[in-house]
């Protein structure tokens, strides 16, 4: 039995989980269009291989993997492709992206498929399969499984963590999934221990579901998996937390769980492993749960690609509503637009209503309470970030571990001033990432400049010589009249002139590799002490943060947080 | 709209109101042992308290209502009329409370931005300007030959004036803490001095049971989790220690530890004062330093000091060190864990 270890702080945020976990998962309907967006993972956006008016297959690859860090898209049924442009797509920018659209036929012809035989496969044949079939963590950070299982044969790990936890309120699909499809996910879990070979597996659920730990627990029997009731707690789902939860190592601040030799994975992505394996199908589904403002809120197989507003269609939506929440109340994405399509990181989709989520009152000023500090799972001391965040004391807000944020919002929930802590923190680190690729920017345009200096300046230099050579010519063959004295004279001077040439390129030459030295200096200091360890995670935040910025611009304004009367 | 998008019921207005609320009981062990006059003063600073933090808020450009209500303005103003003597005429606790609100609170900055308890502060300042006043402390009942009627407190508070030419000195005292140094100073010895009738089991008659109840308060404080148990710990551990040192070293000249925990102020400091979190470090260890520092100070200006407590200026004393202190105490982060 494996003792049980506990992380620093956390919440109890009211669960709202009976709503919608007590029904069973129900399939839904083929909706009349489907949009599928190319960046559903972190990494690189998949690349297209289709166009409009395209046939295609259900299954069938409509986007391959870009890189090392990408996954494909696959069609969720068979249609025609009607467009391949820009689409609104569930990401806080709020830009549009480059999404594939696609008219389903309603006649659910599959591509030819099979099932694999995963041991018989060469490992990097086997980790090609999953980039091939599109396999994301569904965890919600959505990096590509088959990138995550690609430790190489000597790394040395030694746990594999399955997350269960589901500490998010609302959200019960892991729950349903465990309950209902306990057996497949452990089919998918073998799989993944195969690849990695790890001494020990631990699943991890939060206790407040039993039904799916028994569920677990029936189908991991003799198969040497451990599953473990966590105590409930929010943010227990977190991959630090719940690492630190069931082995007491702490993923070391600035890094990931393979430098502890561990690897975890979330639930749902072993079941898409096992769905690959054992029917040969690509990710082009996932559970989502309707909740909140809806009649009828339950778990749902959808495609994805499904919008919005077929599924809200389904639960039946109550007066008052007005939005969504994609994802936990405490770590979601707030949006409007119904024809937003499901993602392959779309866990939940909560029908919002003032009434459930009464909007907070005006901010205060931070009183130094340390609430926030007692509840943060990171252990940091969410005050003082705050407090540099908003005097843009970036550098100070790095020094105190800004990056070891997990944005997982318990400070905000917490904190009596009701300060919207982790939009500050967001803002903060797009802005320290802006600044540095502005940076990086300069840094190799100051390069290049003083480069195109240095050029001109050697070839300046070259003409004059060659002037000089010429001159030393003619001025040779005028002489060779005259007396021999003057001529020795004049050759003496043009010799000088000539050997100072070499001498001058070379201070040049060494101007040119100082100066390229020195910009590469300036470069590495420029990188800041924490995104040096960024994760791959962290840095496909980026681009998403990016775009945060300008909404978030205006609360840096020293007054934001003042109460309005 | 950003998440989190639920946020846990508190609020900055709750957590002041529930510490005045802590502070009732002591309110009401003050009218028993002293009358009514706390109440006049607690009503008169609160009300200066408001119109001090709105004019402020308006010279300031801030909006007024949402700041009123954080309640905060309100609790200074209790605590200062609880740190000066229940009859003090009405313009002492009126220029007190208007400094505290205004200069200690606003000029730096306003609700979170204040370094120093604005509370204290205005006792400081009161106590420098206004020696007199500050160290007149009423007769606590069933001590003095003349007792104060409700009217003849009021009176006093409104026009200064005492029934039948009555001085100041026949219904007031010096404090039991200011009562005891004097007399040690004199040359006499400890026991001989705490047998004299002001003194109780554990401090002086009245203000012993003034602590008592705001060691009551603090409990309630420490179960509603207003506050935690660090500073209040570690501030009576310290002036604990500090006058047991000296109580063993020389019995003749220092009073026990007990005495300190339950005269003047030092309840008050330990449950209602260092507990400030404006004021006070926001690291673990910065806690305990800070009010370990604050008990020993507390316990040297008492015996060593001029002042008849010391509490106001061993809190303003540590409260200039908070920057220094959290710079200095941060904790380490998670998976930090071997770099310390
Ligand atoms: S909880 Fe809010 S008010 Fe309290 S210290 Fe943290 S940020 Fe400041
Ligand atoms: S959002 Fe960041 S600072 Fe706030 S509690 Fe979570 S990890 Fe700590």
């Amino acid at each position: 039995m494996t003792t049980l270890h506990t992380f620093h702080g956390g919440v109890h945020p009211p669960q709202h989980k009976q709503e919608s976990s007590e029904s069973a998962i129900a399939q839904a309907p083929l909706p009349s269009r489907l949009v599928l967006p190319l960046q559903q993972h972190i990494g690189a956006q998949a690349k297209p291989l289709v166009r409009a008016g395209d046939q295609v297959l259900k299954g069938q690859m409509l986007a391959r993997a870009e890189g090392m860090v990408s996954a494909a898209i696959h069609a969720p049924t068979s249609g025609t492709v009607v467009a391949v442009d820009l689409h609104a797509v569930p990401h806080p920018s709020g830009l549009p992206e480059l999404c594939i659209t696609l008219a389903p036929d309603g006649e659910e012809r599959w591509v030819e498929h099979a099932p694999l035989d995963y041991r018989a496969l060469p490992r990097d044949q086997l980790l090609t399969r999953l980039r091939d079939a599109g396999i994301v963590g569904l965890g919600g950070a959505t990096f590509p499984t088959h990138v995550k299982l690609n430790i190489g044969e000597t790394a040395g790990i030694h746990t594999l963590v399955l997350n269960g936890a589901e500490c998010e309120p609302w959200i019960t699909t892991d729950d349903r999934l465990m309950r209902e499809r306990a057996a497949e996910i452990v089919q998918g879990i073998e799989v993944m221990r195969h690849l990695l070979n790890p001494a020990a597996t631990l699943v991890g659920i939060e206790d407040n579901k039993p039904q799916a730990i028994a569920a677990m627990q029936q189908a991991c029997a003799n198969t040497g998996i451990e599953v473990i009731a966590v105590p409930t707690l929010y943010p227990t789902g977190g991959e630090k937390q719940l690492i630190k939860i069931l082995t007491g190592k702490e993923v070391p601040s600035g890094g990931r769980p393979l430098n502890i030799g561990i690897v975890c994975s979330n639930v749902a992505t072993a079941y898409s492993v096992h769905r690959l394996v054992n029917h040969g199908e690509p990710m082009i589904s996932r559970l989502v749960t309707v909740t909140g403002n809806v009649k009828t809120p339950r778990n749902y197989e959808v495609l994805i690609g499904t919008p919005i507003a077929e599924l809200e269609k389904l639960a039946g939506v109550l007066p008052g509503s007005d939005g969504y929440i994609l994802g936990g109340p405490m770590m979601g994405l707030y949006v409007s637009n119904s024809e937003l399509p499901v993602v392959k990181s779309s866990n939940c989709i909560i029908v919002k209503s003032r009434a459930l989520f009464p909007p907070l009152p005006p901010a205060l000023p931070c009183i130094r309470c340390t609430r926030c500090a007692a509840v943060c799972p990171a252990e940091l001391q969410p005050q003082d970030l705050y407090w540099f965040a908003r005097a843009r004391d970036f550098g100070k807000a790095q020094k105190f571990h800004l990056f070891d944020c997990i944005e997982c919002g318990a400070c905000s929930y917490v904190c009596p001033s009701n300060i919207p802590l982790v939009q500050y923190y967001r803002f903060a680190k797009s802005e320290i990432l802006a600044i540095e690729r502005d940076k990086e920017a300069a840094n190799l345009a100051r390069e290049r400049h003083e480069f195109h200096q240095l050029r001109l300046e050697r070839d300046k230099q070259e003409k004059a010589e060659k002037l000089a050579q010429k001159e030393k010519a003619a001025l040779a063959a005028k002489a060779a009249a005259p007396a021999p004295a003057q001529a020795a004279t004049t050759e003496a001077k043009a010799n000088d002139s000539a050997q100072q040439l070499p001498a001058q390129q070379l201070p040049a030459q060494q101007l040119i590799e100082a100066a390229i030295a020195r910009a590469k200096e300036q470069a590495a200091t420029a990188r800041a002490k924490n995104t040096e360890a960024l994760t791959p995670q962290q840095q496909a935040d980026i681009a998403e943060i990016e775009a945060r910025r300008a909404k978030v611009r205006e609360m840096s304004h020293p007054d934001a947080d003042s109460p309005k009367e | 709209m950003f998440s989190p998008f639920i946020s846990q019921a508190t609020s900055v207005r709750a957590i002041m109101f529930k510490v005045m609320l802590a502070l009732l009981p002591a309110i009401a062990v003050y009218v028993w042992y002293y009358g009514p006059a706390i109440l006049v003063s607690i009503t008169l600073a609160s009300i200066t308290a408001l119109i001090t933090e709105a004019a402020m808020l308006k010279l300031r450009g801030r909006p007024i209502a949402p700041f009123l209500r954080d309640n905060s303005a309100l609790l200074t103003a209790w605590l200062l009329a609880l740190s000066i003597p229940p009859l003090a005429p009405w313009w002492l606790v009126v220029v007190g409370t208007m400094f505290a609100i205004s200069v200690a609170k606003h000029l730096y900055g306003g609700l979170g931005s204040n370094p120093f308890n604005p509370a204290m502060i205005g006792y400081a300042v009161l106590i420098i300007s206004f020696p007199l006043q500050m160290t007149h402390w009423l007769t606590p009942h069933g001590l003095g030959q003349l007792e104060l009627s409700v009217m003849q407190q009021l009176q006093y508070i409104f026009s200064g004036q005492l029934p039948g030419g009555a001085t100041l000195d026949a219904v007031t005292m010096a404090t039991p803490l200011d009562t005891l140094k004097t007399q040690l100073h004199l040359g006499r010895m400890p026991e001989e001095v705490l047998g004299m009738p002001i003194y109780g089991h554990l401090g002086g008659i009245g203000s012993e049971m003034v602590a008592l109840a705001y060691l009551l308060g603090g409990a309630y404080l420490l179960a509603n989790r207003i506050i935690t148990w660090h500073l209040p710990a570690a501030f009576l551990a310290s002036l604990f220690v500090t006058a047991g040192i000296f109580h063993l070293a020389d019995p003749a000249h220092y009073v026990s530890p007990v005495f300190h925990w339950f005269s003047g102020a030092a309840m008050l400091a330990a449950f209602f004062i260092l507990t400030d979190p404006v004021t006070s470090p926001t690291t673990l260890r910065g806690k305990f330093i800070f009010a370990a520092g604050a008990g020993f100070l507390t316990y040297i200006i008492r015996v060593f000091g001029g002042f008849p407590d010391g509490v106001a200026f061993a809190t303003l004393l540590m409260n200039i060190c908070v920057p220094l202190i959290d710079t200095y105490t941060q904790p380490r982060v998670f998976g930090q864990k071997d770099e310390k």
